[in-house]
């Protein structure tokens, strides 16, 4: 799969999932998983060397995903299920009682894809180090990605990994931000302003790439500047520009959505915006 | 009363470094991670022989925890050091998130545990760090005696399979656990048979509990002496048959009496078998400096206030 169309078609399935899972629960966080959508999709259909059936918890032999930003769980599940990790229908059971697809990712949940429980934001890109540092010392050559949130980049941990991952020269690691200057109270701007997130990231020592994150074409470009700076003994950041509520006209470039759901008039509004090119679930 | 002997005393967490060695020589798998009390938790030895295996962290300890748990998930058994204050209390999120709901096979090595830390005052002398702990679903909690226990513990909480925090101390203390004795998680050790009342220590009170039961003793008073090494999973079955044998309980222990071995006993013990119950521990304070035999005496958990629990309780003046 090569043609940036066939990925386009793909995302575009994946943010109808988004929005009727969301709606259906009457809950989640339908924003910041469309800003994500392209990323996510690029990964899971062509970057990462991975398969449902190669999949372990441990990552032994392929690529590990970690996704910080825990409540993207619609998205992530979107993938996952699309990338044939567990069946589709499961994507009706999002956040129901008894369901594999807690609202925020688990192990206890025991879903094929997750490596780690996140929500409680922060934590996963110092996951992701401890795992690219077990990878090292299992002599196993594939590589790690986390994403990180842009609004979740104003928890102190994330700058304690940011420091270790240069310290101890974590170069098998491409991590990922989700820029997309939202949070829940506003815009990151009004909220707690993050300055130059370019300028931070080469200041702590990071190979530091932008790229715009609903262009695949920008995508597969940072993806492969990526790769050609891992094994120099530094980890890289993408820091990916994208929109929250990115595809649904109402929900575009405002925190507005980023923890509610659509009522069901406005999820018909946002599906007729989105070609159903798989079938929905 | 069965003899102990103190072979010289030995601080407990030169017992997690020996076993922290130990573990480096024989299991490829355990890794260590420390933030910047490396000398402090005798974890120099282990950093030195395995300098590819050890992760100095700095003074970032939710950015260590989270690695520990990204190491365990690539299949490393990581020991994460710190202490206990540092590693309990300042990273008790991300233990629940990314360790215990994550069900990532992380031991936590917590040092300097309880009022014996001394002279560093109450900022450091952390007494709750086993009441947090224990109630994290996961989670396990050790709590051993002296040098011996703590390193054959160290050993143990290596070959479990999930989350362990293992509690020890700063200060020298009467070793007398017979070297090699194999160490089972969750399993009491039954220090002394005795009818009048059973006494359940952990940690360093393990020690002068020994102590109150040789004097106790020499009164006539016969105790049943558990070392509950393991607060979670508690040995339920010990507890209970003591608990049934004797009919009342103290229970002694360097934490508040709030989340501790004493409430977690009398839990039990209210659902079980309700016996009238002493706790040998501190009352809702924070500690303060001084010397650790000093602040032990000044805030009630030694032999002296063990044998005057146990008499209180008995109705004995």
């Amino acid at each position: 799969m090569n043609d940036i169309h066939t990925y386009q078609k793909i995302a575009s399935q994946v943010r109808r999932d988004i929005l009727r899972m969301v709606t259906g629960a009457g809950s989640g966080h339908p924003g910041g998983s469309m800003s994500s959508a392209d990323i996510l999709t690029a990964l899971y259909f062509k970057e990462m060397n991975v398969t449902p059936e190669g999949w372990n918890r441990a990552g032994n032999g392929h690529d590990l995903f970690f996704l910080s930003i825990g409540h993207i769980s619609p998205l992530f599940y979107s993938v996952l299920a699309r990338r044939g990790f567990f069946p589709i229908s499961e994507l009706g059971t999002f956040r129901a009682y008894g369901s594999r697809l807690q609202g925020h990712p688990s192990i206890d949940a025991a879903l094929p894809g997750v490596h780690q429980a996140s929500g409680s934001l922060g934590q996963g890109l110092s996951v992701a180090i401890g795992a690219a540092l077990a990878k090292r010392l299992a002599g196993d050559n594939s590589r790690v990605f986390v994403l990180i949130g842009d609004g979740e980049s104003q928890e102190g941990q994330i700058w304690e990994a940011a420091a270790a991952a240069v310290h101890h020269k974590v170069d098998n690691l491409i991590a990922m931000t989700d820029w997309n200057k939202q949070q829940i109270d506003g815009s990151t701007e009004e909220v707690q302003s993050l300055g130059d997130l370019t300028l931070k990231w080469n200041a702590f020592g990071w190979e530091c790439i932008v790229a715009d994150g609903h262009d695949f074409n920008s995508i597969f470009e940072a993806f492969d500047r990526a790769n050609s700076l891992l094994g120099a003994g530094r980890p890289v950041m993408i820091l990916f520009e994208t929109e929250m509520g990115h595809g649904v006209d109402f929900m575009a470039g405002t925190h507005e959505w980023h923890g509610k759901s659509p009522s069901q008039e406005q999820c018909e509004r946002g599906l007729a915006q989105l070609e159903e090119t798989l079938g929905d679930y | 009363m069965k003899k102990y002997i103190n072979t010289g005393n030995k601080d407990t967490r030169s017992g997690f470094g020996a076993g922290l060695s130990h573990l480096g020589t024989i299991n490829p798998k355990v890794v260590a991670l420390c933030a910047d009390l490396t000398g402090s938790l005798k974890m120099d030895a282990f950093a030195k022989a395995h300098p590819e295996r050890f992760f100095q962290c700095g003074i970032a300890e939710a950015n260590m925890i989270g690695m520990a748990a990204g190491l365990a998930i690539g299949g490393a058994i990581p020991f994460a050091g710190t202490f206990a204050n540092f590693a309990t209390g300042r990273v008790y999120d991300q233990i629940r998130q990314s360790v215990c709901y994550s069900e990532t096979n992380v031991k936590i090595a917590a040092s300097h545990a309880g009022i014996t830390l001394g002279e560093d005052g109450a900022t450091h002398q952390i007494l709750e760090d086993m009441g947090l702990m224990r109630m994290l679903p996961n989670m396990v909690v050790i709590n051993p005696c002296d040098y011996n226990q703590t390193k054959a513990a160290t050993i143990a909480a290596a070959a479990w399979q999930g989350p362990v925090y293992l509690r020890f101390g700063r200060p020298g203390v009467p070793n007398f656990t017979p070297e090699g004795q194999v160490f089972e998680i969750g399993k009491a050790l039954h220090l002394n048979e005795g009818s009048d009342v059973t006494v359940i220590a952990t940690g360093h009170l393990v020690w002068e509990a020994i102590q109150a039961a040789e004097i106790l003793e020499k009164e006539g008073i016969s105790v049943d002496l558990l070392n509950i090494h393991t607060i979670k999973p508690l040995d339920r079955e010990a507890i209970i048959s003591s608990a049934v044998k004797s009919g009342r309980v103290v229970c002694a222990e360097e934490h508040l009496i709030a989340g501790g071995l004493g409430e977690a006993v009398a839990s039990l013990l209210a659902r079980e078998h309700p016996v009238p119950m002493r706790f040998v521990a501190i009352d809702d304070r924070f500690g303060q400096s001084g010397k650790p035999a000093q602040l032990m005496s000044a805030y009630g958990l030694d032999t002296a206030h063990i044998v005057a629990a146990v008499k209180e309780i008995i109705g004995v003046k």
